[in-house]
């Protein structure tokens, strides 16, 4: 097993580790964004005083690199309109007022699926995006160029940022989905074999997989070092199969796919049922929160109401975090929605939403250390607000994986992801000038 | 409520480290030999110790409120550190007078003039140092002689390297090893420095490559360059002996003025311990610490930018 260099160890807080799921319901409202994934926007294939039904298709574009959206509840479309998400620039919403019968749409059905076309097909119908990281629809990912030998389907059940633990959850509540998901993707996709990693602070989730694969030869369970961003899908794809994808190339061009194990769990249900995606489990905790847990969520529904339902907060939310602390978006309000992408929403009080403020660097290179992508943040930071940002694209500016590594090392409390992300903005919009 | 939310860029948590911590480490490392200086060298010692740290301390303050208008970061201990290493550095009898002039050169000049914590491209201690050297050569160079070296009435003393040079009886390991030997006032006893620098390893402050290879480079050149033909060299008289360990596990080790790769460390505590042996042994400085880690600090620019690590996925070519 290759280990990657740097990377550091966050405290784990996995409080809600051993909680299992509760569905929460029918919310007062769902807003369904149609932008949940890379590619082009969805255009709303409804209108406002429409009824809609569970699973019906809401929102679809004819670009390749997107994925249709659909309705989780049953009711009445009450706005189409942009609003404002985390993004800060508006974006096209679907509000829906559901009537809480929760009616099945009438297409929903098993999909036919006799071919590798077909599966893609199914599959982008599903409306499955890359739930873990940065919202890549599934089937583009599942269809790689031609030229790219893939062998290897990597199932990513690492699930390092601290906090979260809804894949866990997905690995004792669901493991013969998550095996059944990976068996039909091998099968449809011609890819040999599978690889799951885990951290070893998961040892239950760990047995209960190595027991299901017993016998599926080409399934195997790797038990891998607990070290923050051991899920990031390059240093995963490198612990696993020792391969590198270089900087500016996809997985696929070192031979691997990856997916979550949500998402893979979730290609078997929906083989099987034809339910696409409408739903996703939540971890909820934060040091606001009152009753932490894992929530089975409505795509749409508004935070606030999910908050509610974890019994409101024991003290005054400072901050919400879409995601982990390490790498999730800080949201500012509690109106917004929860997302295909969303594995957890955090609730951080006054004391744990304080962050000490940046001192000079103190060239201690910690950070260099602590970059799991081998640059040097330090001269990175200091690159950008000087403004030399050709300078800082030499030094490969564009490779930081935004794992927020440095920051959480450097004792002189460094904005540096905050810097870089403002030099690769610069230098993206520059590029493409 | 809601626009109460506060916004920030991730990562949102932060680890424990903070640059005061640090320094707070370093002060503590530094105890054992401050102890064994003010036991050797009496209260003196431990006069210019309390002047020094409360004189960096001041000067940082007063030069960044009003010469340079900056904010205040007496807090960050970085300037107490700055004083206490000093101290440790110099001559235990020098006056007090002197001591605060170094105190002023370290801060104000070497560290605040180029911007202070971070920005200066020398170590200030070991550059005020040696300013002191040019300045007050006769005072710097006359040592204290320790409590119980060559009967208890002796006041001065030479330094182990000053007899080397200027012949006369060698003092045994023991009393090197423990400090009883003339020098400056915190360099004497390599036992409290090496468990200052074991403690600093503990805590992850340094790491080892900078004084132990720093060391090794000395005892295995002056081991070679011996002064009867290769290999006669007393390997272990030039550890002991001088500012090395304090150096090497002290000076060597501060982050601004030392490189920020592994490589780059290793090369540059190579060249350190390569300097400190062919001043020690080919000119007529007794001592060459302080030189050598002056102008290696003056490399690592250079050392930086030749080596940037392997980044991931870079590849035969990266
Ligand atoms: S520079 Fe980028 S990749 Fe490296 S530690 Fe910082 S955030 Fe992570
Ligand atoms: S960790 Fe912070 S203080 Fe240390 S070198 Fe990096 S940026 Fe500077």
């Amino acid at each position: 097993m290759k280990l990657f260099k740097g990377g550091v160890h966050p405290p784990q807080r996995k409080n809600t580790a051993e909680m299992a799921t509760v569905a929460m319901g029918v919310p007062s409202v769902v807003i369904i964004p149609m932008v949940q994934h890379l590619g082009a926007p969805c255009q709303p294939k409804v209108k406002r005083g429409d009824t809609v039904k569970v699973g019906q298709p809401i929102g679809d574009s004819d670009a390749y690199v997107s994925a249709p959206i659909h309705s989780s509840v049953s009711g009445t479309v009450t706005k189409a309109e942009p609003l404002v998400l985390t993004g800060g620039k508006p974006v096209m919403c679907v509000e829906i007022k559901p009537d809480g019968l929760q009616e099945v749409f009438e297409g929903v059905k098993p999909p036919v699926v006799d071919s590798r076309e077909s599966f893609l097909a199914a599959i982008r119908a599903s409306g499955l995006t890359g739930l873990g990281g940065a919202g890549f629809p599934a089937h583009v990912k599942l269809n790689p160029p031609k030229d790219a030998k893939v062998d290897t389907l990597v199932i990513n059940a690492a699930e390092c940022e601290p906090y979260i633990t809804s894949d866990y959850r997905e690995c004792i509540e669901n493991t013969h989905g998550i095996i059944e998901g990976i068996l039909q993707v091998l099968k449809w996709t011609g890819i040999e074999k599978a690889m799951i990693g885990i951290e070893n602070n998961k040892p239950e989730a760990v047995k209960v997989l190595s027991q299901a694969v017993s016998g599926i030869p080409s399934i195997t369970v790797h038990s891998l070092p607990t070290r923050y961003p051991q899920g990031a899908e390059k240093t995963l794809i490198y612990a696993l199969t020792g391969r590198q994808v270089p900087s500016g190339k996809l997985p696929a061009d070192v031979g691997c796919i990856v997916m979550n194990v949500v998402s893979v769990a979730f290609v078997a249900s929906y083989l099987k049922t034809g339910m696409p995606l409408i739903k996703k489990r939540v971890t909820i905790d934060g040091s606001a929160v009152q009753n932490p847990g894992n929530v089975e969520v409505l795509i749409g529904t508004p935070i606030k109401e999910v908050f509610d339902f974890c019994g409101g907060f024991k003290s005054e939310p400072k901050k919400v975090i879409m995601g982990g602390p390490m790498m999730g978006v800080s949201l500012f309000s509690l109106d917004l929605p929860v997302l295909k992408l969303n594995n957890a929403l955090l609730a951080f009080d006054e004391d744990e939403s304080r962050i000490p403020g940046e001192t000079a660097c103190i060239r201690c290179a910690s950070c260099v250390r602590a970059c799991p992508m081998g640059l040097l943040p330090y001269e990175l930071d200091r690159l950008v607000n000087a403004k030399k940002f050709e300078e800082a694209q030499k030094l490969h500016i564009l490779d930081c994986v935004e794992c927020g590594c440095c920051v959480y090392a450097c004792p002189a409390k460094r904005l540096m992801v905050q810097s870089i992300r403002i030099g690769k903005d610069y230098l993206r919009r520059n590029a493409k000038k | 409520m809601e626009n109460r939310l506060s916004m920030s860029s991730s990562p949102h948590i932060r680890g424990d480290v903070s640059t005061s911590r640090i320094m707070l480490d370093v002060l503590i490392a530094l105890v054992p030999a401050s102890l064994a200086g003010v036991y050797f060298f009496g209260l003196h010692a431990a006069l210019t110790i309390i002047i020094c740290i409360v004189s960096c301390v001041l000067f940082e303050y007063l030069s960044r409120k009003f010469l340079f208008k900056r904010g205040n970061t007496i807090s960050d201990l970085s300037a107490a550190v700055t004083g206490l290493l000093l101290a440790l550095n110099l001559p235990p009898a020098l006056p007090k007078w002197m001591a605060i002039v170094g105190c002023f050169f370290a801060i104000v000049v070497i560290k605040q003039l180029f911007g202070g914590i971070g920005q200066n491209f020398i170590n200030p201690a070991l550059g005020a140092r040696v300013i002191l050297l040019v300045a007050y050569g006769t005072r710097m160079t006359q040592w204290t002689a320790p409590r119980g070296f060559n009967g208890a009435d002796a006041v001065t003393a030479a330094t182990p390297l000053g007899i080397l040079k200027e012949g006369g009886e060698l003092p045994g390991y023991l009393g090197m090893f423990l400090g009883n030997i003339g020098g400056s006032l915190g360099e004497t006893s390599a036992l409290a420095l090496i468990i200052g620098g074991i403690y600093l390893l503990v805590r992850k402050v340094i790491t080892w490559e900078i004084p132990v290879i720093y060391i090794g480079t000395v005892a295995l050149l002056s081991w070679v360059l011996g002064p009867e033909g290769i290999f006669t060299g007393d390997p272990l008289f030039h550890i002991l002996a001088g500012g090395l360990m304090i150096g090497a596990i002290f000076m060597a080790t501060d982050y601004t003025t030392s490189p920020m790769t592994r490589k780059g460390a290793i090369i540059f505590a190579f060249g350190c311990g390569l300097l400190t042996v062919l001043f020690r042994l080919y000119t007529n400085m007794p001592e060459g610490v302080s030189y050598a880690i002056l102008l290696m600090n003056t490399a690592v620019p250079l050392i930086d930018r030749h080596t940037v690590p392997k980044r991931f996925g870079g590849g035969a070519n990266a």
